[in-house]
C-alpha cells in the first residue's frame, strides 16, 4: 500500500457512482493491475495453498466436508453464472450432474481411464448434453424454461431406472476411488478426496471468472438486462444463450463426477429433483452471479445440516426428531436471507464492505460536501 | 530407545510389576470368562461404552414406518444397558438421519466414522443408500453389521469383508413363496407385481426358481415414484391371473389391492413379508380411501398369504413376543410409536447385536466382533438359523408362511430353509424355536 494512496481514498469513495469511477479511472495509470488471468490464477494459487495447508491440519472428517463443499460448489458456481449473468434459469442442473457422475463411473467401470481424465471426459459429455438442451433451452423464456429444466430433472434419473443393465438401477453403480500409490500408503482417502475436489473447484472458478470478465461474460450481462437492446447492438441471442447453458452444465457434470468421487456411487438418488432444488437455493443463498457467493452457498449447503443436527443432539432434542431439524432450519435461513439480503450473502457482505469504506469517508468530509 | 544396561533393567522390572498387576486385576475380575479390566480395546469402547452408529431415514419418502427401526432397537438397547449392559458396558447408539439419500448418507457415516469414532455401524438401512457407504466402512475396517435390506449384496465376503446382512435375502424369500405357490396352486395362472429394482427382482428371480414357467401369466413392474399403477392391475386382469404374488413396499401393496377392488377384480394376494405388515397395510388403505370405518383396513388384509422370519406379534405365549411387549410398553408406548413389525424388527436385530457383542468378549477389537459373527451366532429371535460363517455373510435362512386374519399373521406352516441358488433345496425346518432368556439378554 502507497503512502500516497491515503489521501486519495476518501475523496474516491465519497462521492455517488460516476465521479468515483472517474476518479479511479484518473488514478487508473499509476497503478499497475496484472492482467485478468494472472490475477485470478494467483487468486487460484493462494486459495490451493491454504487448502493445502488447512486439509492437512484439520480431521479426516472436515477434509471430506471440504471434499463436498467443493463439489457442489462447482455445480453452484455454473448455475449461478447462469441465472445471475445470462438471466436464464434452470431448476433442471441436477441432471447434467448425472449426466457428469454416471458417465464418469461408466468409464471408471469399463475403461479403467485415471481419474483426472475420466473428469475431464465427463464434463465434456455434459457439455455436450448441455448444448443439445440449451437449443431448445434458447427458444423458452422464464416460467416456460424453468418448467423444461425442471422436467429434464425429473426424467433423466429416471432412465437410470429404466435401462438397469447399464445404469444399476436402483443400486447404482460403485465409484470407490483409492489414494493413489505416489502419496504413500498413510494419505487419508478423505484428504485425497478434498485435494482432487479442490483442485477441480479451484481450476473450474478461474475459467469462469475469466469467462465474465471476458467479451462473452459482457455479452451475458447485456442479455440479461434488455434481451431486445441486445440484440439490436448486434448480439446472437440464441447462440449466447446456448453458449451459458453449455458452461452452465459443464460445471454441473464436473460438479457430478466429483460429487460421485466423494460419495463413491451413482444412483438415482444421489441425483434426484431435491438436488436441482438445492443447487438453486444455494446459488440463491450465495448471491446469484457471485462465485464468491457460490462458496459461500455451497458452504451452507453441505455444513449447515450436518452441524444442526449434531447441535439439536447434543441439545437432548431425541435423535428420532433431530432429523427433522436441519430441513426447517434451511427453509429458515433461505427465507430470512432472501427478506433482509435479497442479493443473497454476498450481496450482504459487499454492501457492509461498500458501508465500511463510506463510513470514514463520510466522517471526514460530510460537511464539506453535503 | 534404551540405552543403558540400568535403564534397561529398569524397564524390565517395570514391566514385570505391569505384567503383576495385570495378572492381580484379572484374577480379582474373572467372572466374566475372559478376565481382565474393562479396557478401551477398540474405537467407540471405553471402560463404560460401547458407541455405535447408524443411518437411518427419519424424514423422507422412506421414512414412515421405518423410523420406527432404530428407535426399537435403541429401546432394546436401554433395556440391556439398565440390566447390566454387554459386561457391564451400556450401548451408546447414534444413529442420524440420511432422508434415504445416498449423498446424505455418505455424509453422516463419514462423521460416524471419521468424527464420532464409532465402534461399529449397525443396521444401515436401505440398499442404494448403504451401497453407497459399505466400500469405505470396509475400507476403514469398521464392522458393518447386519444392514437393514434383503439385498444379495451384503453376502460378498472377498470385497466387503467387514459387513453382514440380517434379514432374509430377497432371493430365498422368493423361493420360499414361489415353492408355497406351486405346491397349493397347481395349474393356477400365476402374475407378478414387483418393484422394478433389487428388491423386486431378486424376488422375481426366487419365485421364479420354483414356480412352472407355464403358469406364469403376467409379468408387471411398478416404479415406487409413480403411484400410477392402474394400467399394471387391469393387465393382471386381463391375463386371467388367479393369484398375484407382490414383492412390494406397503404403500404399493396398500395401492395394488385397492385398484384391485376398483376393477373388481380378486386374486388370491400373495406378498413378500417386506410390504405385508398388517399394521401398517391397514392404516396406509384406510387412509388412502380416507375410509374411518373401524376395521375397515383390516377387512381388505384379509387373506392376505405372506411369509415371516420373525415370530407374529399375534403369539402373545411367544416367550419374545412377551419379551418385546414389556420392553416396548416401558420405552415406546409414551412415545406413541404403534407396536407393529417395524419395532419388532428394530428389537430383533438389536438382540443380534447384543448377541454379537457378548461373544465377541470381554476387550474386543473390531475385528474380534467380525469373527464372532464369522463364527456364526445362535438362533435369537429369528425362526430360522443364520447362515453367519467366513464364507457367507446372510442372515437369517427361512422363514414360515401365514396368512392375515383379523389383521393379524396366522402361521400356516413350518418354517422352510433354503439357500440362495437355483438348484438349493428347500427344507423344512423342525427344531423349535429357542424361547427368548428369561432376563431378556442373551448369555455370553
Amino acid at each position: 500500500m502507497l503512502p500516497n494512496d491515503l489521501p486519495e481514498r476518501p475523496s474516491a469513495g465519497d462521492t455517488v457512482s460516476l465521479p468515483a469511477r472517474a476518479g479511479g479511472a484518473a488514478r487508473g495509470p499509476l497503478r499497475w493491475r496484472p492482467p485478468t488471468l494472472a490475477r485470478h490464477l494467483g487468486w487460484a494459487v493462494l486459495g490451493a495453498i491454504v487448502l493445502g495447508l488447512v486439509t492437512t491440519k484439520l480431521s479426516d472428517f472436515r477434509d471430506y466436508e471440504i471434499a463436498q463443499v467443493a463439489a457442489y460448489l462447482v455445480a453452484v458456481a455454473g448455475l449461478s453464472v447462469l441465472i445471475g449473468l445470462s438471466g436464464q434459469i434452470s431448476i433442471g442442473n441436477g441432471a447434467f450432474m448425472a449426466v457428469g457422475g454416471y458417465t464418469s463411473a461408466l468409464i471408471f467401470i469399463h475403461l479403467h481411464w485415471p481419474l483426472v481424465v475420466i473428469a475431464l471426459a465427463a464434463t465434456a459429455v455434459s457439455a455436450v448434453a448441455g448444448a443439445i438442451f440449451g437449443f431448445a433451452a434458447a427458444r423458452l423464456r422464464g416460467p416456460y424454461l424453468a418448467g423444461a429444466t425442471l422436467l429434464l430433472a425429473v426424467a433423466l434419473p429416471s432412465l437410470a431406472t429404466r435401462f438397469q443393465s447399464v445404469f444399476g438401477g436402483d443400486q447404482g453403480l460403485g465409484f470407490f476411488v483409492s489414494v493413489p500409490g505416489f502419496l504413500g500408503v498413510s494419505f487419508s482417502l478423505s484428504r485425497y478426496q478434498a485435494w482432487f475436489t479442490c483442485g477441480f473447484a479451484l481450476l473450474a472458478l478461474v475459467l469462469l471468472a475469466n469467462l465474465i470478465r471476458s467479451r462473452v461474460g459482457r455479452n451475458w450481462r447485456a442479455l440479461r438486462d434488455d434481451e431486445v437492446a441486445a440484440s439490436l447492438a448486434g448480439l446472437n441471442v440464441a447462440r449466447l444463450q446456448i453458449r451459458a447453458f453449455v458452461v452452465s452444465a459443464a460445471c454441473a457434470g464436473l460438479g457430478g463426477v466429483l460429487l460421485a468421487v466423494v460419495v463413491g456411487t451413482v444412483s438415482a438418488g444421489l441425483f434426484a429433483l431435491s438436488l436441482s432444488i438445492q443447487l438453486l437455493t444455494a446459488a440463491v443463498l450465495g448471491g446469484l452471479g457471485s462465485l464468491a457467493g457460490a462458496v459461500w452457498g455451497s458452504a451452507i449447503l453441505v455444513l449447515l445440516p450436518s452441524y444442526l443436527q449434531n447441535q439439536s443432539i447434543s441439545l437432548g432434542i431425541s435423535q428420532a426428531k433431530s432429523g427433522g431439524v436441519p430441513i426447517v432450519a434451511y427453509g429458515v435461513v433461505l427465507i430470512a436471507v432472501m427478506l433482509i439480503f435479497p442479493g443473497g450473502i454476498q450481496g450482504a457482505l459487499s454492501r457492509l464492505y461498500a458501508w465500511g469504506r463510506r463510513r470514514p469517508a463520510g466522517d471526514h468530509q460530510e460537511k464539506g460536501s453535503t | 530407545m534404551i540405552g543403558s544396561h540400568r535403564e534397561r533393567l529398569a524397564a524390565v522390572a517395570g514391566l514385570a510389576v505391569l505384567c503383576m498387576l495385570a495378572a492381580a486385576c484379572s484374577n480379582s475380575n474373572s467372572s466374566g470368562g475372559n478376565g481382565g479390566a474393562l479396557t478401551a480395546s477398540a474405537p467407540g469402547i471405553t471402560a463404560k461404552t460401547i458407541t455405535i452408529g447408524s443411518h437411518q431415514p427419519l424424514t423422507g419418502i422412506a421414512a414412515p414406518g421405518y423410523d420406527e427401526i432404530a428407535p426399537a432397537s435403541n429401546a432394546y438397547f436401554q433395556y440391556v444397558n439398565s440390566h447390566g449392559g454387554i459386561y457391564g458396558r451400556k450401548i451408546v447408539y447414534k444413529y442420524l438421519n440420511d432422508q434415504y439419500n445416498p449423498s446424505i448418507t455418505s455424509t453422516v457415516v463419514h462423521q460416524l466414522i471419521l468424527q464420532d469414532g464409532v465402534y461399529a455401524i449397525f443396521n444401515g438401512l436401505g440398499t442404494p443408500t448403504h451401497l453407497a457407504v459399505a466400500p469405505f466402512i470396509n475400507s476403514e475396517h469398521v464392522p458393518d453389521v447386519f444392514v437393514a435390506s434383503g439385498c444379495e449384496c451384503w453376502n460378498n465376503t472377498s470385497s466387503l469383508p467387514d459387513t453382514f446382512g440380517w434379514q432374509l435375502d430377497y432371493v430365498r424369500e422368493g423361493k420360499i413363496l414361489g415353492s408355497y405357490i406351486e405346491q397349493h396352486f397347481k395349474g393356477k395362472k400365476i402374475g407378478f407385481f414387483f418393484q422394478d429394482d433389487e428388491f423386486g427382482q431378486d424376488g422375481v428371480k426366487g419365485l421364479s426358481y420354483e414356480i412352472p414357467k407355464s403358469q406364469i401369466v403376467s409379468e408387471q413392474s411398478y416404479d415406487p415414484t409413480n403411484i400410477k399403477i392402474a394400467p399394471q392391475v387391469a393387465a393382471l386382469k386381463a391375463a386371467g391371473a388367479q393369484v398375484v404374488v407382490s414383492f412390494s413396499v406397503p404403500a404399493f401393496t396398500a395401492l395394488l389391492k385397492l385398484n384391485m377392488l376398483g376393477l373388481k377384480y380378486a386374486p388370491q394376494l400373495v406378498v413378500s413379508d417386506v410390504g405385508s405388515d398388517p399394521i401398517t397395510l391397514a392404516g396406509l388403505l384406510a387412509s388412502f380411501a380416507k375410509n374411518k370405518t373401524a376395521g375397515f383396513g383390516n377387512s381388505l388384509t384379509q387373506g392376505i398369504i405372506t411369509d415371516s422370519y420373525l415370530p407374529s406379534l399375534g403369539q402373545m405365549s411367544n416367550s419374545w413376543i412377551t419379551l418385546f411387549t414389556k420392553i416396548y410398553d416401558t420405552y415406546l408406548k409414551p412415545k406413541k410409536i404403534p407396536f407393529d413389525g417395524n419395532v419388532l424388527y428394530g428389537m430383533s436385530v438389536g438382540y443380534t447385536f447384543v448377541q454379537a457383542m457378548f461373544k465377541a468378549g470381554k476387550n474386543p477389537t473390531r475385528q474380534d466382533l467380525i469373527n464372532a459373527v464369522n463364527g456364526g451366532l445362535p438362533q435369537g429371535v429369528a425362526v430360522a438359523p443364520f447362515a453367519y460363517s467366513s464364507s457367507d455373510h446372510n442372515g437369517i435362512t427361512g422363514a414360515y408362511i401365514g396368512t392375515i386374519k383379523d389383521g393379524v399373521l396366522v402361521a400356516d406352516t413350518g418354517v422352510y430353509v433354503t439357500d440362495d441358488t437355483a438348484s438349493g433345496a428347500i427344507t423344512t425346518d423342525s427344531t423349535p424355536q429357542p424361547a427368548a432368556p428369561a432376563s431378556g439378554i442373551p448369555k455370553p
